[in-house]
C-alpha cells in the first residue's frame, strides 16, 4: 500500500527564497494601498532589508549540505551563489533607488503612456518614477536563489520564469528613450519566450531518456538523469536532443553565442541601473544553473558536450570581442563585452573538478562588482536628455571629471585583465583549471580574444583622456548617496579581489561540492 | 645587513613616494619636483648600499625574501635578485633621478598636470624594479604587465605629437606580448606542478613538445618588449612620441626587461627549447642590427633615429644571449647596461636639442655646434658612445659580444661587425648635420638656441658621462657580479665554453 509521504521540508534552508518571494508580495501590497509618495521612502528599504535578511539567512546555513522537498539543494555552491546573487542585488538595488541623479529616478512614471506623446514628455521630467520596480527586482532575485538552487529541471524551468517574466518588465520602464526601451523588452520577451519552450522541449525529451531504467521511475531531477546516463542502455539521440535543447534555454540566459542577439539591444535600451542588474545577478543565476546542470546532471556525458559547449565558449568569445571593436556606444560596447566574457565563463563551466568550479564562481562575483561599477559611471555622464551613452561624448571627459574618469578607467583595465585588478586573477582562476583539465584550445582562444578586446577598452581610454574635451562633453552629474555608495563598493572590490583574492578563493573553493 | 629587506623597500619606496606626489596640489610644481628627485634620490642611496652588501662570491641568488600572497595558487612576494639583476636595478637606480631632472620643464609644455607626470614616472619606476627584482613568475608576469600603464599615460598624455597613434600602439603590442606569456605562465604552472616559484620551476623537467610551445609563449613577450626585429614597429613611435625623459627610460630600462626576461626565464626553465630555437633567435638578432641600422641612416627624425639605433642595439644583446658562451652572454648583460647608460644619455641630450629648437627634425638643424657648443659636445660623445668607440663603455660590451660569438658562430659574428660600421654611419652623419657644418640661419632666431647647457642639465649629463668613460675603461666591479650569473644561466642551458683551441695558433707558426 502507498501511503503518502510528506517530503521533509527544511524551513531554515528554504529561508532566502521565502523572503525574498515574501518581501515581493509585501512590495506589491505597498504599491496597491500606500500613497505615491511614500511608496518609494518604503519601496527601497523594504527590498534591501529583505536582501540582507536573506543573506543573514544563506550565512547560517553555511554548514548545510541537504536536498529539501526533494527538489532545492543546499549545498555549497548552491549557498556561494545565492549570496553573491543577494550582494550583487543589494549593489543593484542601491543604482535602482537612486533618486538624486535624476528627478523621479530612472524610472518611468507609467509604463503605458504612449511613447513621445506630450504625456510621455512631461513624465520625463517631472513625475516621480514607478515603484513596481522593487517588487519585480525582489521577485527575480527570488527567483534566481531558486534557480542556482533547483535539483530537478521542472523546478529549474518554473525559476527561469519567475526571475525572466520580472526582467521583461524592468526592461521596459526606462524614463527617457521610451521607445527604445519598449523595443528591447518586447525583443527580450519574445526570444526569451522561444528559449523557455527550448528548456521545456529539452526537459520533456530528456524525461523521455530516463524512462528506459527498470528499477527506477522516469524523472527530471538531477539524480535520476545522472543515473540514467550513466546507465542506460538506449540510444543517447533523446539524450543529445534533449541536453542540446537544455542547453539553448540556459545559454540564451547566459549570452552565449549563438543566443546572443537579444543581448546589445536589450542593455542599451533598459534603464541602465536594469542594465547593470542583469549584467551581474543574471550572469550568477545563468551559469550557476549550467555549473549544477553540467557538473551533476549531465556529469556522465561530459566528453559529448565539451566539444560542444567548446565551440560555443570560443563562439562567444569571439563575436563579443570582436563586435565590441566596432560598437560606438558604451552600453552596447559593455553588453558585447559581456557576451565575451560568458565565453571566459563558459571556459570555466568546462573545466573540469573543483577548481573549475571554484574558478567560475570567483569569476562571476568579481565580474559582477565590475559590471556594477562600470554601469553606476554610465548613469552619471549625461547632459538634459539623459545619458550620454554615445562613446564620442566621452572625449575628454578625464579633463573635466578626473575622478569618475579614473575610476571607469580602473574599470576598464579590469576588464581588459591588467594585473593587480579582479579581472585578471579571475581570467587566471578559469584559465588555469582549464589548461589543467587538457583545454588548452580553449585557453588559447580566451587569450585571443582578450587581445582583441583590449582594444575597445583602450579606445574608451583614450577617449576620455588623449582627447581635447568638446562642446559636447557632458559632465558628469554629482552621484547622490547610493550611487556613490554603488560605486565605491564595486571598485574596491575590484581592486580587493584582484590584490587579495585569497579569501574569496578560500570561500569558493570550500563551497566547490555539490550535493548529488 | 644582507638581511635587510632590499629588494621589497626598493619595489615600494617609489610607489610611496609617487603617492606622496600625486597628493601635492597641482599649484605647486615646483615642489612636487623637488619631492620626487629628493626621493628617487634616497631610493638610488638604498640600492648603493645594496651594491656594497652583495657579496660577489656569493649565492647566485641574493636577498632572498618570500611572503605568500594567493596561497590557493602557489603564488608568493619572492624577491631575489641575481648578478643580472642587480646591474639592472643600479641602471634603474641612476638613471631615474637623472630623467627627473632632465625633465623638469617638460611637463609643463603639456596643460596637464605637473605632479602627476613626477608621480607616474615615480610609479614606472615601482613596476621596473618590482620586475627585476621578482622572482615569482607570477609577480613577474604582475609587474610586467602593471609596467604598461604608467608609461602609456605618460606618452599618450605628455608626449608630442601623434601621442595617442602612439600610446595605443605600445599598449597593445606589449599586451598581445603579455598574454602569450600569461598563456605561457599558466601552462608552466600546470606542468610545473602548481608552484610560481622560480627556483622550483627551474628544476622541473618538462616534455619537449611543452618546452618549445612554452618557450614560444615567453619568448613572443619578450621579443616585442626588447623588441626584435619583426616585432618592433611600436618602438620608433613611442620613442618619437615620449616625452625624452620618458623615452630614455623606455629605451634604457623598460625594453630591458625582454633581454633580461630572456636570460632569466626563457634559457633557465627551457634549455633544449632555447638551443632548438637559438638558430632562429639569432637570424632575428642579426636581420635587426642590420635592418634597423640601415632604417636608422633614413631618418630624418631624432628621437625615432635614435629609436632605431636601440633596436640595432637589442639585436646584438640577443647575439650575445643566444651565442651560448659566457663571453657573450657577459657581454650582453654589461651590453644592457652600457647601452642604458649611452642611449639614456643620447635621448636626453636629444631632448635637450629639442627643447631648445622647438622641433625633432634633423633637417631643422645645421652647424648647432656654433651656438650651443658644449650640448654639442656632449651630442658627439653620446653618439660615440652609441657607435661603441674604443675607450667608452659600450665597446667593452660589444667586443665581448663578438668575441664570444666568433668562437661558436663565425658567420653571425662576422655579419654583426657590419652593424658597426653602419653604426658609425647613422651616428656620424646625425651629428654632423645637426651640429656640424654651416649654420642654419633659421636656428639664430630662436632664442632656445642661444643658451648652452645650464648647470641643471650639467648635472643630468655629467655622471653619465663618468659612468661611460668609468666603465670603458674598468668595467671590472661590473663584469665579477655578472661573471658567475652568466655562468649560472649557461650551465642551466647546458653549454660550455668550446675549449681554446690552439690548432690555428700551430698552423700559422709553420
Amino acid at each position: 500500500m502507498n501511503e503518502f509521504e510528506l517530503p521533509p521540508i527544511d524551513y531554515a534552508a528554504l529561508a532566502p527564497i521565502l523572503i525574498m518571494m515574501g518581501a515581493a508580495v509585501v512590495g506589491v501590497l505597498v504599491e496597491a494601498f500606500v500613497p505615491r509618495r511614500l511608496r518609494h521612502p518604503i519601496q527601497l528599504p523594504l527590498a534591501l532589508l529583505a536582501v540582507l535578511a536573506a543573506l543573514t539567512m544563506v550565512v547560517l546555513n553555511l554548514d548545510k549540505r541537504l536536498i529539501t522537498i526533494g527538489v532545492i539543494a543546499i549545498d555549497g555552491p548552491t549557498l556561494f551563489l545565492q549570496g553573491a546573487i543577494l550582494v550583487l542585488s543589494a549593489v543593484a538595488l542601491l543604482l535602482i533607488g537612486e533618486r538624486a541623479i535624476e528627478r523621479g529616478g530612472a524610472f518611468v512614471a507609467q509604463a503605458a503612456i504612449t511613447a513621445d506623446s506630450p504625456d510621455d514628455r512631461r513624465q520625463a521630467e517631472r513625475a516621480g518614477g514607478a515603484g513596481e520596480v522593487y517588487p519585480l527586482v525582489t521577485f527575480a532575485v527570488g527567483g534566481m536563489l531558486v534557480f542556482v538552487s533547483a535539483n530537478d529541471l521542472l523546478t529549474m524551468f518554473i525559476a527561469l520564469e519567475v526571475f525572466s517574466l520580472p526582467l521583461y518588465l524592468l526592461c521596459a520602464l526606462a524614463r527617457r528613450r521610451r521607445l527604445l526601451s519598449q523595443e528591447a523588452a518586447m525583443k527580450y520577451f519574445l526570444l526569451g519566450a522561444y528559449a523557455s519552450a527550448f528548456f521545456l522541449f529539452g526537459l520533456a525529451l530528456i524525461y523521455g531518456f530516463t524512462g528506459g531504467l527498470g528499477d527506477r521511475p522516469a524523472g527530471v531531477d538531477f539524480a535520476t538523469i545522472h543515473s540514467a546516463v550513466a546507465n542506460s542502455t538506449q540510444s543517447p539521440v533523446l539524450l543529445f536532443a534533449g541536453m542540446a535543447l537544455v542547453s539553448i534555454g540556459l545559454l540564451f540566459k547566459a549570452a552565449a553565442a549563438p543566443f546572443h542577439v537579444w543581448t546589445p539591444d536589450v542593455y542599451q535600451g533598459a534603464p541602465t541601473p536594469v542594465t547593470g542588474f542583469m549584467a551581474a545577478c543574471t550572469k550568477v543565476a545563468a551559469f550557476g544553473a549550467l555549473l549544477r546542470v553540467f557538473h551533476v546532471a549531465f556529469e556522465g556525458a561530459r566528453w559529448d558536450f565539451t566539444p560542444v559547449l567548446g565551440v560555443v565558449a570560443v563562439l562567444t568569445m569571439l563575436i563579443g570581442a570582436v563586435f565590441a571593436v566596432t560598437q560606438t556606444d558604451i552600453k552596447r560596447l559593455l553588453a558585447y563585452s559581456s557576451i565575451a566574457n560568458a565565453g571566459y565563463l563558459l571556459v570555466g563551466v568546462l573545466a573540469p573538478g573543483r577548481d573549475g568550479l571554484s574558478g567560475t564562481m570567483f569569476y562571476l562575483v568579481a565580474y559582477g562588482f565590475a559590471v556594477l561599477a562600470a554601469f553606476a559611471v554610465v548613469t552619471l555622464v549625461r547632459d538634459a536628455d539623459g545619458e550620454a551613452t554615445h562613446l564620442s561624448r566621452w572625449a575628454g571627459l578625464g579633463r573635466r571629471s578626473p575622478l569618475y574618469a579614473s575610476v571607469f578607467t580602473f574599470i576598464l583595465l579590469a576588464f581588459a585583465g591588467i594585473p593587480l585588478t579582479s579581472g585578471f586573477t579571475s581570467k587566471f582562476a578559469v584559465f588555469a583549471p582549464a589548461l589543467d583539465g587538457g583545454q588548452a584550445w580553449l585557453v588559447i582562444a580566451g587569450v585571443l580574444t582578450s587581445m582583441v578586446l583590449a582594444f575597445p577598452y583602450l579606445r574608451v581610454v583614450v577617449m576620455m583622456w588623449l582627447s581635447e574635451p568638446g562642446d559636447a562633453t557632458p559632465t558628469v552629474t554629482v552621484p547622490g548617496g547610493l550611487t556613490s555608495a554603488a560605486l565605491v563598493i564595486g571598485v574596491i572590490a575590484t581592486l580587493v579581489l584582484g590584490v587579495a583574492p585569497a579569501p574569496l578563493l578560500d570561500l569558493a573553493n570550500g563551497a566547490a561540492d555539490f550535493v548529488r | 645587513m644582507s638581511d635587510f629587506p632590499f629588494l621589497s623597500v626598493l619595489t615600494v619606496a617609489p610607489l610611496v613616494g609617487a603617492v606622496v606626489v600625486a597628493l601635492l596640489p597641482r599649484s605647486r610644481p615646483t615642489l612636487a619636483k623637488q619631492v620626487a628627485f629628493g626621493w628617487s634620490l634616497l631610493v638610488l642611496a638604498l640600492s648603493v648600499v645594496m651594491w656594497v652588501t652583495w657579496q660577489v662570491d656569493g649565492q647566485r641568488f641574493q636577498f632572498h625574501e618570500s611572503y605568500p600572497w594567493i596561497p590557493n595558487w602557489g603564488v608568493n612576494f619572492t624577491f631575489a635578485a641575481d648578478g643580472i639583476a642587480l646591474v639592472m636595478l643600479m641602471l634603474i637606480a641612476v638613471l631615474v633621478p637623472l630623467v627627473i631632472l632632465a625633465s623638469w620643464h617638460d611637463a609643463e609644455s603639456s596643460k596637464r598636470s605637473v605632479p602627476a607626470y613626477f608621480a607616474l614616472l615615480l610609479v614606472l619606476e615601482c613596476t621596473m624594479i618590482g620586475v627585476f627584482a621578482a622572482a615569482d613568475i607570477f609577480l613577474f608576469y604582475v609587474f610586467f604587465e602593471v609596467m604598461l600603464v604608467p608609461m602609456y599615460f605618460l606618452i599618450g598624455s605628455y608626449g608630442g605629437h601623434q601621442r595617442q597613434y602612439a600610446a595605443v600602439k605600445f599598449f597593445l603590442y606589449s599586451l598581445v606580448g603579455g598574454l602569450f606569456m600569461l598563456a605561457a605562465v599558466i601552462g608552466l604552472w600546470v606542468v610545473g606542478g602548481k608552484t610560481f616559484d622560480w627556483v622550483a620551476l627551474s628544476e622541473v623537467d618538462i616534455s619537449t613538445g611543452a618546452e618549445r610551445w612554452l618557450f614560444l609563449g615567453f619568448f613572443i613577450a619578450f621579443a616585442i618588449k626588447a623588441p626584435f626585429f619583426p616585432f618592433h614597429t611600436w618602438l620608433p613611435d613611442a620613442g618619437g612620441a615620449a616625452p625624452a625623459g620618458a623615452a630614455a627610460l623606455l629605451v634604457g630600462v623598460l625594453d630591458k626587461v625582454g633581454t633580461f626576461g630572456i636570460l632569466r626565464y626563457c634559457l633557465p626553465l627551457f634549455p633544449e627549447a632555447a638551443q632548438w630555437f637559438a638558430p632562429w633567435a639569432l637570424a632575428i638578432a642579426v636581420i635587426g642590427i642590420i635592418y634597423a641600422a640601415l632604417l636608422a641612416v633614413g631618418q630624418n627624425d631624432l628621437k625615432r633615429l635614435v629609436s632605431y639605433t636601440s633596436i640595432a642595439h637589442f639585436g646584438f644583446i640577443g647575439v650575445g644571449i643566444f651565442a651560448f658562451t659566457t663571453q657573450a652572454g657577459t657581454g650582453a648583460v654589461l651590453y644592457m647596461v652600457n647601452h642604458g647608460l649611452a642611449t639614456g644619455l643620447l635621448f636626453l641630450v636629444v631632448g635637450m636639442l629639442i627643447a631648445r629648437r622647438g622641433s625633432a627634425l634633423v633637417s631643422d638643424f645645421g652647424g648647432a655646434g656654433k651656438l650651443v657648443p658644449v650640448l654639442a659636445g656632449v651630442l658627439f660623445f653620446a653618439g660615440l658612445a652609441s657607435l661603441a668607440l674604443p675607450g667608452t663603455a659600450p665597446f667593452v660590451s660589444e667586443f665581448l659580444v663578438l668575441i664570444g660569438t666568433f668562437t661558436v658562430n663565425k658567420p653571425v659574428a662576422v655579419i654583426a661587425t657590419l652593424g658597426i660600421i653602419l653604426a658609425a654611419a647613422y651616428v656620424l652623419w646625425m651629428v654632423q648635420r645637426t651640429t656640424q657644418g654651416t649654420l642654419n640661419p633659421a636656428l639664430t632666431e630662436i632664442d632656445g638656441m642661444k643658451r648652452d647647457l645650464n648647470l641643471r642639465e650639467k648635472f643630468v649629463v655629467a655622471p653619465l658621462i663618468a659612468l661611460i668613460v668609468l666603465l670603458g675603461f674598468y668595467p671590472k666591479p661590473v663584469t665579477d657580479v655578472i661573471n658567475p650569473a652568466i655562468q649560472a644561466t649557461m650551465e642551466d642551458v647546458g653549454r660550455t665554453d668550446p675549449a681554446p683551441s690552439v690548432d690555428t695558433v700551430q698552423e700559422a707558426g709553420r
